[in-house]
C-alpha cells in the first residue's frame, strides 16, 4: 500500500512525513523545500506501508513542475493524506476539493492546528468532517501532537461521492463550508506580523535584510573561528600531534606506507596542512578547518530557512535578480549554495522556467564557494591579510554579476513572474534545528569524507609516480604563462575537480605569495566544478546544458585568473 | 474599463483595502492566481510594495503573497468606500 502526503506548499508535509516514518527530511518554512519526492515507510498495524512525501501544490491543474510532479503522483497513490494548514482552511480546502472528485480515500490532516488559537481562528470540527465527509484530524506536526490520532484513523480514510466540479463551483462550495465551520475573531497585530510587515518595505525591508545578512556573516565567522581557535586546533596540537610524531618514528622517515599515512613531515613539527598523509592533511582538513565552518554555516542557515524570514529576502531581491535574469525566489538556492553546490542546484528546480534553473546553476556552480571551499579560503588566504580574502570574495561577486549579465541576455527563453507565498515568522524550534543541522553534518562527513581520503591516496600515489611532474610540464604555458602560478599548482586546479577544499590546501605548501595565492583560490573556486556538483548539474541540466555551463566555467575562470594575475 | 475607484494594484497605496474585481490575463494566469486564493470577489489589503516596478505584496485571508510588478498591474481592484 502506498500513502501519499499531499497539500499545499508550507503546510508542514515534510515534519508530518518525518512523524510518520521516522524518516529525517530537510524541512523548513518557506514553500517549496521539498522539491523531489521522498518515500518511507511506516507500520500499519502489521503491514508496513509505503509513505510518500509529495512536493506542495495549490491545485491539480498544474501551474508549475512540482505541481506537475504531484500530479502524476496522485495516479500511483492509495490513500491520500491531505495536509492542510487550519490558518489558512479556505485556500486550502481547494486542493482538498480536488483531491476528493478523484476516486481515492482522502483523510484530512488539520497542520499547525495550534497557531488558530492565537490567531482567533475557530473551526468546528464536527461540522466539517461532516461537509467534507472524511475524517479530519487537528495536528502540531512540530510537537507530534494528533500524530497517533492521524494513524488510528488512516483506514477510515473515505472517498465520498463528489460530482466533479469547476473552478467557480468549487469556489463557491468552499465559501459555504467556510461560512458554516470557520469563525474569526479580530485581534491586534502581533508583535511578530508588525516585523513582518516591515521586512517586505523597500526601506525598512532593506535595512532589515542588511542586518540579518551581515549578521548572519559575523555569527558564522565567530562560531567557525571559535570552534577551530579553542577546540579543534589545541585538540590536534596537543593529542593527535605526539600519536603521529611516534607513528613517524616508528615507520621510518622514507617509506611508502609513511609517505601515504603521514606525508611530508620535517623535524618534530607536523604541519597538518602540507604534509598531506592521509592521518595527517586527511583528517586535520576535514574536521579543523571545514567542519566548524559547515556547523556554523548550517546552524545559521537552518535559523533563517525556519524563521520564515527567506521569501521575504526573494521579494527584496527581486528588481536586482532581474538584472540576472533570474527572479527573486533564486536566492533560495544560491543561499543554499554557499553551503554547498549540490542541493544549491537540486533547489533551482523551485525556478519555473529551463533558462532560469540554467543560468542559476551556472551562476552557483561558477562563482559561488562552498561552505568547504569557503572555510580553506578564510583558513589559508586569511592568514594572509584580510584584504587578500577581500579580493578573492570581491572578484567573485563582480564575476557574478557580469557573467548573470551576459546569460541574461544569452540564454534563450523566458524568466516567469514572481509569485510566492510568504509565510508568517515562525520562533525556529530548537529541536528541529538541531536535527536538520544534525543532518546536514553528516550528510557533508558521509559525502566528503572519503573522497577527501581518495584524493590525497591518489596525489600521493601520483606524486611517488611522477605523474604530476608530466602534466605539471605540459599545463605551465597556460599555469604560468597566463595564471602567474608555479607549474606545480596544477595539480591543486586538477585535485580541485575530486575536493576544492583539498584543492586549496594543495597550494598551502607551494609558497606562493599572497597575491599568487588569491589567484589560485579564484581560479579554484571558479574552473571545473566539483565531481558532486558535475554528476548533479549533469543530471539536472542534461549533456548539453552541462557542457555549456562547463565550457562558460572553465573561460571564464582562466581569463578572470589571467586578469587578476596582471592587475596584483 | 475601469471605472471610478478602480485600479490596478500597482497603484493602490500601502494599506489600503479593496476587493479584487477583475484579473486581466489569460487563462493561465487567472489560474495562478485562483491557487493563491486571488480572484474576483476576495478582499485584499496592499501590505507595501518594492521600489523600481518590484513586486506588491498583498494580504488575502491572513496570508501575504508576494507579485510580480507585471502581474499585480493586470489585477484590478475595487477601493474600499473609506479609501476612496
Amino acid at each position: 500500500m502506498r500513502i501519499l502526503l499531499m497539500g499545499n506548499p508550507n503546510v508542514g508535509k515534510s515534519v508530518v512525513f518525518s512523524r510518520l516514518t521516522g524518516v529525517n527530511v530537510i524541512a523548513s518554512n518557506y514553500p517549496g523545500t521539498t522539491v523531489g519526492y521522498t518515500r518511507g515507510f511506516m507500520k500499519l498495524g502489521e503491514e508496513k506501508v509505503e509513505v510518500i512525501d509529495v512536493p506542495g501544490t495549490y491545485t491539480l491543474e498544474p501551474t508549475s513542475e512540482a505541481e506537475e510532479v504531484a500530479r502524476r503522483m496522485l495516479d500511483t497513490g492509495d490513500i491520500v493524506i491531505n495536509v492542510v494548514d487550519a490558518t489558512n482552511l479556505e485556500r486550502n480546502l481547494y486542493l482538498t476539493l480536488q483531491l476528493l472528485e478523484r476516486n481515492i480515500p482522502v483523510i484530512v490532516a488539520l497542520n499547525i492546528w495550534d497557531d488558530t488559537k492565537h490567531r482567533g481562528i475557530n473551526i468546528e470540527l464536527d461540522k466539517l468532517r461532516e461537509l467534507l465527509g472524511v475524517p479530519v484530524i487537528p495536528t502540531v506536526a512540530t510537537t507530534g501532537e494528533g500524530i497517533k490520532e492521524l494513524v488510528r484513523s488512516i483506514p477510515r480514510a473515505a472517498s465520498p461521492q463528489t460530482p466533479v466540479r469547476s473552478r467557480d463551483e468549487r469556489w463557491a462550495t468552499i465559501g459555504s463550508i467556510i461560512e458554516q465551520v470557520q469563525h474569526v475573531t479580530h485581534r491586534h497585530h502581533t508583535w511578530f506580523e508588525r516585523l513582518a510587515d516591515a521586512s517586505v518595505k523597500p526601506l525598512r525591508g532593506g535595512i532589515i535584510a542588511l542586518i540579518v545578512i551581515a549578521g548572519a556573516f559575523f555569527v558564522v565567522r565567530f562560531i567557525g573561528e571559535s570552534l577551530i581557535g579553542y577546540v579543534l586546533e589545541p585538540l590536534f596540537e596537543n593529542l593527535w600531534a605526539p600519536v603521529i610524531l611516534r607513528l613517524s618514528n616508528f615507520l621510518g622517515g622514507e617509506s611508502f606506507i609513511h609517505h601515504i599515512l603521514i606525508g611530508k613531515i620535517a623535524g618534530d613539527e607536523v604541519n597538518f596542512v602540507e604534509s598531506f598523509g592521509l592521518l595527517t592533511s586527511g583528517i586535520y582538513v576535514p574536521f579543523a578547518m571545514v567542519l566548524p565552518y559547515i556547523i556554523a554555516f548550517y546552524l545559521m542557515l537552518g535559523l533563517l530557512e525556519d524563521s520564515g524570514y527567506l521569501p521575504r529576502l526573494a521579494v527584496l531581491m527581486d528588481t536586482i535578480m532581474h538584472r540576472l535574469g533570474l527572479h527573486g525566489y533564486a536566492v533560495i538556492p544560491i543561499l543554499l549554495g554557499l553551503g554547498c553546490n549540490v542541493p544549491a542546484i537540486l533547489a533551482t528546480r523551485i525556478l519555473e522556467s529551463n533558462r532560469e534553473r540554467f543560468i542559476a546553476a551556472t551562476l552557483i556552480s561558477i562563482a559561488l564557494p562552498c561552505a568547504a571551499l569557503q572555510a580553506m579560503i578564510l583558513g589559508l588566504v586569511g592568514e594572509r591579510g584580510g584584504q587578500y580574502v577581500a579580493v578573492v570574495y570581491g572578484t567573485l561577486f563582480v564575476v557574478w554579476i557580469i557573467l548573470g549579465i551576459i546569460l541574461r541576455y544569452a540564454a534563450r527563453g523566458f524568466t516567469p513572474e514572481l509569485l510566492i507565498e510568504i509565510p508568517p515568522y515562525r520562533l525556529p524550534q530548537w529541536r528541529a534545528v538541531v536535527q536538520k543541522l544534525w543532518m546536514r553534518v553528516y550528510g557533508f562527513l558521509a559525502e566528503a569524507l572519503p573522497v577527501i581520503l581518495g584524493a590525497i591516496l591518489v596525489i600521493n600515489i601520483l606524486d611517488i609516480l611522477g605523474i604530476f611532474g608530466a602534466i605539471a610540464n605540459f599545463t605551465a604555458p597556460v599555469v604560468t604563462g597566463l595564471l602567474g602560478l608555479p607549474k606545480e599548482a596544477v595539480t591543486a586546479l586538477v585535485i580541485g575537480f575530486l575536493r576544492k577544499d583539498v584543492a586549496v590546501g594543495m597550494l598551502a605548501p607551494l609558497a606562493l605569495t599572497a597575491e599568487q595565492l588569491v589567484v589560485g583560490s579564484v581560479v579554484l573556486a571558479m574552473s571545473f566544478p566539483c565531481i558532486a556538483t558535475f554528476i548533479v548539474l549533469l543530471r539536472e541540466l542534461g549533456v548539453v546544458g552541462m557542457v555549456k555551463a562547463t565550457g562558460i566555467m572553465v573561460s571564464a575562470a582562466l581569463i578572470v585568473g589571467g586578469l587578476l594575475n596582471v592587475v596584483l | 474599463m475601469t471605472g471610478e475607484g478602480e485600479i490596478p494594484l500597482t497603484r493602490m497605496q500601502t494599506g489600503q483595502s479593496g476587493t479584487v474585481i477583475q484579473i486581466q490575463g489569460g487563462i493561465g494566469l487567472v489560474n495562478r492566481l485562483a491557487a493563491l486564493n486571488i480572484r474576483p470577489g476576495k478582499r485584499i489589503t496592499k501590505v507595501s510594495s518594492m521600489l523600481m516596478w518590484g513586486p506588491v505584496t498583498i494580504e488575502v485571508d491572513r496570508t501575504q503573497v508576494a507579485i510580480d510588478f507585471g502581474m499585480a498591474n493586470r489585477v484590478i481592484v475595487e477601493l474600499d468606500e473609506a479609501a476612496k
